[in-house]
């Protein structure tokens, strides 16, 4: 197992703001990576316990006590009843008939919407 | 004519079957009491007056029936309805019109129930006092200093104030049966599965549940009655038949075994949850039932498993809120793009908690922290239904624990320390991590003195088996006719 450094630094902070797609100022970056760390190193308990041979239990679903049913199932991959266009214009941000407006997206994406 | 404030949901229905209460009536009783109460409280994020007495109407008229005929009730603001606004108490929906109705309010809907209102919420359901809200606090009730628990906090808050006799909350980590037990009422979390999650918006999918609150356990019974059951629109949805256990609630349960792990007798209870626990061993063994001591030994590591999953779930479903197809957008500058509009959008409509949240998930999900983050929770989610499972096995019927370690506490008093709000959760998190149902059900209060002048609720809850909703709230029921005060 990778050692965990429970304390972020900023840079991480930053990176991991990032992914998360979060344009954080550096005042509420500062604030959460205080906290993250404050969080991490608790959840490194966890660690500390036996968990060799322990499969991850990756779902809820389990067989119901009385009936043994399971609750998670595969549907077929068919496509259904979708969202009418007006319904769509009308929940959009920013529209442009029958469209969402979107910002420039090809040659480096720059400009705005 | 009866005030349909001071009445349980049961008293309600009845009533207006019986002709002794219109719906117009009843609903018009709920909207008089929010408009002249709820400004010192704060349940609710909207409220639907013409809708709800038009609704109440066709009650009236017969045009609408069924087994909630004319019931007003309330909904959490994260379980999506086609009418008003959808808001999850984030400024990120906060004009957002839902095209749908989720299947467990339309339940209620097709059931003849009138929908009073949406209930406030912490931001997305992240937050164990309703103080994460975007748009204000809810105060509780009984003591209104202070919290009234949450995430499910508006809904709590609604059936302890006599707003309305029954609400839908949403319980990932205890967000129904921790702000029941802070203010007085009763609230479950059922089975995994057991409700279809069609239409909640989405915090962590394999912990999310609709529930009821109730000011009884029979309300929350006849609420479960009405939501539960099969829903292909839910992938997750169990595939066992509709619950019907409203009409034989009361029969006795028989020789009942209740086991209580050692666990929770925990120095950090507050007194008065220690008296609770003592009095409610009492009330067991008068009920017939026997009481003896299980073992949850990783039990304190399932805040810390909670917390990486939920978050990891988290980030995943919250992902969807980009400022592209519906919620907030940002305004991008001159020679800003589509990276920008994401991140802005999202920095812009998501608190400070929802970003946490989503943050800590990122990373425990992001290359090289995986294993030792997500698969190590996912490990220790899987040892605490195995011990779960065993207590049952051994011919425990239900697991009964304090709901939560402490009375509701005072507004701002933990808000600055979100790991001390976590742990907030440590007797209701092992349910959701597990799957199993339980409801908290009232146990007991505080001294005066304790509470600084309020007698504060605190409870029990009794968790089941999975799949055992009917027994918990059979448990429930007799616990609550038979309670011995502590």
């Amino acid at each position: 197992m990778e050692p965990m450094a429970h304390e972020l630094s900023h840079d991480e902070a930053r990176h991991v703001a990032r992914l998360a797609r979060l344009a954080l100022s550096d005042e509420a970056l500062e604030s959460q990576r205080v906290q993250l760390g404050a969080i991490l190193e608790y959840v490194e308990r966890l660690r500390k316990l036996d968990l060799d041979g322990v499969e991850p239990m990756t779902h809820a679903g389990a067989p119901d006590h009385t009936s043994g049913m399971e609750s998670n199932r595969w549907d077929a991959d068919e496509p259904g009843p979708a969202l009418d266009n007006d319904t769509l214009m009308r929940i959009a941000p920013a529209i442009h008939p029958p469209f969402i407006r979107v910002p420039k997206v090809i040659d480096g994406g720059g400009g705005g919407a | 004519m009866s005030d349909a404030s001071s009445m349980s949901l049961i008293e309600v229905r009845d009533a207006i079957r019986n002709g002794d209460l219109t719906a117009e009536s009843a609903a018009s009783s709920c909207l008089h009491a929010i408009s002249d109460r709820d400004g010192g409280i704060g349940a609710f994020l909207q409220v639907f007056d013409d809708a709800a007495l038009e609704s109440a109407r066709a009650v009236d008229r017969g045009e609408r029936t069924g087994s909630l005929a004319g019931v007003p009730i309330a909904l959490k603001d994260n379980i999506c309805l086609n009418h008003g606004r959808t808001t999850c108490a984030s400024r990120m929906l906060e004009t957002y019109e839902s095209p749908f109705t989720a299947t467990a309010a339309q339940r209620l809907i097709d059931a003849g129930a009138v929908i009073i209102g949406k209930t406030n919420l912490d931001e997305f359901a992240m937050g164990s006092s309703t103080e994460n809200s975007a748009f204000h606090i809810t105060r509780n009730p009984v003591a209104p200093d202070r919290v009234p628990g949450g995430s499910s906090g508006g809904s709590a808050a609604a059936v302890a104030a006599g707003f309305v006799p029954g609400a839908l909350g949403s319980d990932t980590g205890g967000s129904i049966r921790q702000p029941a037990a802070l203010t007085g009422v009763v609230g479950m979390k059922p089975t995994y599965g057991r409700v279809s999650r069609w239409g909640l918006v989405a915090f962590a999918s394999s912990l999310d549940q609709i529930g009821p609150f109730g000011r009884t356990v029979a309300d929350v019974a006849l609420l479960m009655d009405v939501i539960a059951g099969f829903d292909e629109l839910d992938s997750t949805s169990s595939p066992r038949a509709g619950m019907a256990v409203s009409p034989t609630l009361s029969e006795p349960v028989g020789k009942l075994r209740i086991g209580v792990p050692r666990q929770v007798r925990s120095e950090h209870n507050h007194p008065a949850v220690v008296r609770a626990l003592d009095a409610a061993i009492t009330t067991c063994t008068s009920m017939g039932a026997e009481v003896v001591d299980v073992d949850l030994p990783r039990l304190d590591d399932g805040i810390a498993a909670y917390y990486v999953v939920a978050t990891a779930e988290a980030s995943s479903n919250l992902a969807r809120f980009d400022g592209i197809r519906y919620g907030h957008r940002a305004a991008l500058s001159a020679g800003e793009g589509l990276e920008d509009l994401y991140a802005r959008s999202r920095a812009e409509g998501f608190g400070p908690e929802v970003q946490r949240r989503i943050m800590l998930g990122t990373y425990a999900l992001s290359s090289g922290y995986y294993d030792a983050y997500y698969r190590t929770a996912m490990q220790v989610r899987r040892l605490i239904r195995d011990e779960f499972d065993a207590i049952f096995a051994s011919g425990v019927h239900a697991v009964m624990m304090p709901s939560t370690a402490n009375p509701a506490f005072r507004i701002g008093e933990k808000v600055d320390d979100p790991l001390q709000m976590y742990l907030e959760d440590l007797y209701t998190v092992t349910a959701n991590l597990a799957g199993v149902p339980a409801i908290s059900v009232p146990a007991g209060v505080t001294t005066e003195e304790e509470g600084d002048g309020t007698a504060l609720p605190v409870a029990m809850q009794f968790v089941g088996p999975v799949g055992g909703d009917e027994v918990v709230l059979r448990v429930g029921a007799e616990f609550e006719g038979g309670r011995v005060e502590g």
